[in-house]
């Protein structure tokens, strides 16, 4: 990246549970001052504030409850879980542009035990903003939850590529098994076996219950700041190499039906090749990488898209135990969203940053770069965060 | 649609008389002899500890009804003399029900191996009265247990207000609940719509370059019109892909229900459900033919149903 180079100085989160007991804003603080402990700076040190959309603590609360002062940088990204990474990108921007110094990336929810994202909401497609409309073409037809719009498309990935519920069992199993020894993971020590998949009830055909990922209250942080600055912290720093959002042609939300091919996700592919350029690194350059699973099949999809695996490869790669812990390509050694925690992805950032400082519970040898995705099926983001 | 001002009060009221006239009317022996293993089943449902009805065999006497209840298939269900007037009630829109009262005498307990039977009296229907839940009349009858030997072993009154369900005010005659799912519409999109009203799928087309676009929008995204027409689609369809909901309940739905994304010859998609057949049934490919469903008074949704049927 151009200007001056970013990288992510500070991770912090709260437990991740199913019923946190405190307000999100609560969560938030607790996570940022995690996140600035880490680092090594202070409150008054945080000049940016980035967050989701979705998110419901405003950048102004947050910095009120922490005790910040100042800020010169403030700003939101759209699109759910699709935010996760465009938070760093948008951080790193504002250091790359001189806007801000510190700035602090948030995600702070109590997803389990307030609002659910997974429940039929029928105000959707209530009213007529353009995601309204969009929702209307789909919405009263019972077409309305995260799962059931994922579904779809899963549908059409096993018919063009012949995968089976098997192929999306397996990425499950992976996730809980890394989960197992990940003592931060709500599945610590409780892995599962592609049997138990099997006969996990049904949510939405083709998806069953062990293909959608678990419901978590909790919230994460991230200090990003420059480089050279970061190298004068407690930290290794983890720099942020590449960074990128795409979106594809006739995109749209969850619900991205009308385009010529519904076995794929477009917009993955424009990140993904937004960060081999940018980064000038290859898919082989990268030990360990870290792909938002809130369903099993977009995690087969993403290897495709990002250029692990070749197109409709992806249940072979899975197959051979290659997103384990010493296979190919570990995915998501911390577990994942499916087997640690749902944190809008955040998590699935702090896990990069462990994974490049060497102190995952999981941690796997030799990583130099983690390739990190955001949500999927939505508008999305990506980052390759490396070693220096 | 029946008639709001026309009385019922004096058929139904006849036909309430002509059944009580009827008498007692008995019904065959139960299915079941009075036995240990539904006893021990209902003392367990119920959380009731006394052993005492084990032990000497007997039925507990609130178990009356147990004895002669049809089951859930209720094939075999006996007529009896009140089934005429609430199908009357419904008929005149007392559609209804609420049970408001329930006595149970007791004879003498009914023994193990004994087989009972049920007889019913109609007694008496009285209205119609307003009441909290809307118009309704009061229906009562009477059924009364025999054990071998025409020894009666429990009786039981049973009284239920068949009311007709108050209509929301100032609303025309709601027939079924607001359909909970409605679409968004904007002067971009009304014209579907309107469509579907009139039983017929539109397709946006532009009027200069002539593409057709579904989900429809403001400006072709190829010459960049403004000018938008529309084609009516023939109606016909191909599953591109589908779902099938099970998990969790939607509003207004009952699960499972499918949902496919329909690939029309015109060259467009289009998201719907596909209804008339079970979800097993559905499959990538499957020809559709369009069906129109009224969810409620004012919302109609385009659905698909096999062609061939």
């Amino acid at each position: 990246m151009s200007g001056t180079r970013a990288a992510i100085a500070g991770i912090g989160a709260t437990e991740f549970s199913k019923d946190s007991g405190r307000s999100e804003l609560r969560l938030a603080a607790e996570a940022v001052f995690a996140a600035l402990d880490d680092a090594g700076l202070d409150p008054s040190d945080v000049d940016g504030m980035v967050t989701f959309t979705q998110d419901t603590n405003q950048e102004i609360a947050v910095a009120r409850e922490i005790g910040a002062g100042e800020l010169t940088f403030f700003s939101r990204v759209e699109y759910g879980g699709g935010a996760a990474c465009g938070t760093v990108a948008h951080a790193a921007m504002a250091v790359a542009t001189g806007m801000a110094r510190t700035v602090v990336c948030y995600r702070a929810f109590n997803e389990r035990s307030g609002r659910r994202f997974g429940q039929p909401d029928a105000r959707l497609g209530g009213q007529p903003t353009s995601q309204g409309l969009e929702m209307s073409w789909h919405v009263p037809f019972g077409l309305m939850t995260p799962a059931a719009w994922v579904a779809m498309f899963a549908r059409r990935y096993m018919h063009v590529h012949g995968a089976t519920s098997e192929d999306f069992g397996r990425v499950a199993v992976a996730m809980r098994r890394h989960a197992a020894t990940n003592p931060a993971a709500w599945f610590y020590q409780r892995p599962i076996t592609l049997e138990e998949h099997q006969a996990s009830r049904w949510i939405v055909e083709p998806l069953r219950l062990f293909d959608c990922c678990q419901e978590s209250d909790g919230a994460v942080a991230l200090v990003v700041t420059s480089v050279e600055r970061a190298r004068d912290l407690r930290r290794s720093p983890a720099v942020v190499t590449a960074a990128a959002q795409g979106s594809a042609e006739g995109q749209m939300m969850m619900t991205s039906y009308y385009r010529d091919d519904m076995s794929g996700l477009p917009e993955m592919s424009v990140v993904g090749r937004r960060l081999w350029e940018m980064s000038g690194l290859k898919p082989r350059d990268v030990r360990t990488a870290i792909l938002y699973d809130h369903f099993t099949p977009f995690v087969l999809a993403q290897l495709e898209e990002l250029g692990f695996c070749g197109r409709g490869e992806a249940p072979g790669f899975v197959r051979d135990g290659g997103i384990e812990l010493g296979g190919r390509l570990p995915v998501n050694p911390h577990g994942g969203q499916l087997g640690e925690a749902y944190i809008h992805g955040m998590n699935g950032i702090a896990e990069a940053v462990r994974q490049i400082r060497g102190t995952s519970a999981n941690q796997v040898p030799g990583v130099e770069h983690v390739l990190v995705t955001a949500g999927t099926g939505v508008p999305t983001s990506g980052l390759i965060l490396s070693a220096g | 649609m029946t008639d709001l001002d026309m009385s019922p009060g004096d058929e139904l009221l006849e036909l309430a008389e002509k059944q009580a006239a009827l008498g007692e009317v008995r019904g065959g022996p139960a299915a079941d002899p009075v036995n240990i293993p539904m006893i021990r089943h209902w003392l367990d449902a119920m959380g009731d500890a006394n052993r005492s009805y084990l032990d000497k065999g007997v039925s507990p006497p609130a178990m009356a009804q147990v004895w002669t209840m049809p089951g859930v298939r209720r094939g075999v269900k006996d007529r009896s003399p009140v089934d005429d007037v609430l199908a009357a009630l419904d008929a005149a829109g007392y559609t209804g029900v609420v049970a408001t009262n329930c006595e149970q005498t007791y004879h003498r307990p009914a023994r193990v191996g004994e087989r009972l039977s049920a007889a019913t009296r109609f007694s008496g229907l009285i209205g119609p009265k307003r009441t909290a839940l809307g118009e309704g009349y009061f229906a009562t009858w009477n059924v009364t247990w025999y054990g071998e030997g025409d020894a009666p072993v429990a009786e039981m009154m049973f009284r239920v207000l068949k009311f007709r369900p108050r209509r929301k005010s100032g609303t025309p005659a709601a027939s079924t609940a607001p359909y909970p799912l409605r679409p968004a519409q904007n002067r971009d999109t009304a014209f579907f719509w309107e469509g579907v009203r009139q039983g017929e799928l539109r397709i946006q087309s532009c009027a200069d370059c002539g593409r057709l676009r579904h989900p429809p929008g403001p400006v072709c995204p190829s010459c960049r019109s403004t000018s938008r027409s529309y084609v009516v689609a023939r109606g016909e369809g191909t599953v591109f892909s589908y779902v099938v909901h099970h998990h969790p309940p939607v509003p207004g739905r009952e699960t499972p229900f499918v949902v496919a994304v329909v690939e029309l010859p015109e060259g467009v998609r289009i998201v719907g459900n596909v209804v008339d057949c079970p979800p097993d049934a559905v499959g990538i490919g499957m020809e559709l033919r369009a069906t129109y469903r009224a969810m409620d008074d004012e919302v109609i949704l385009p659905m698909w149903a096999p062609r061939e049927s």
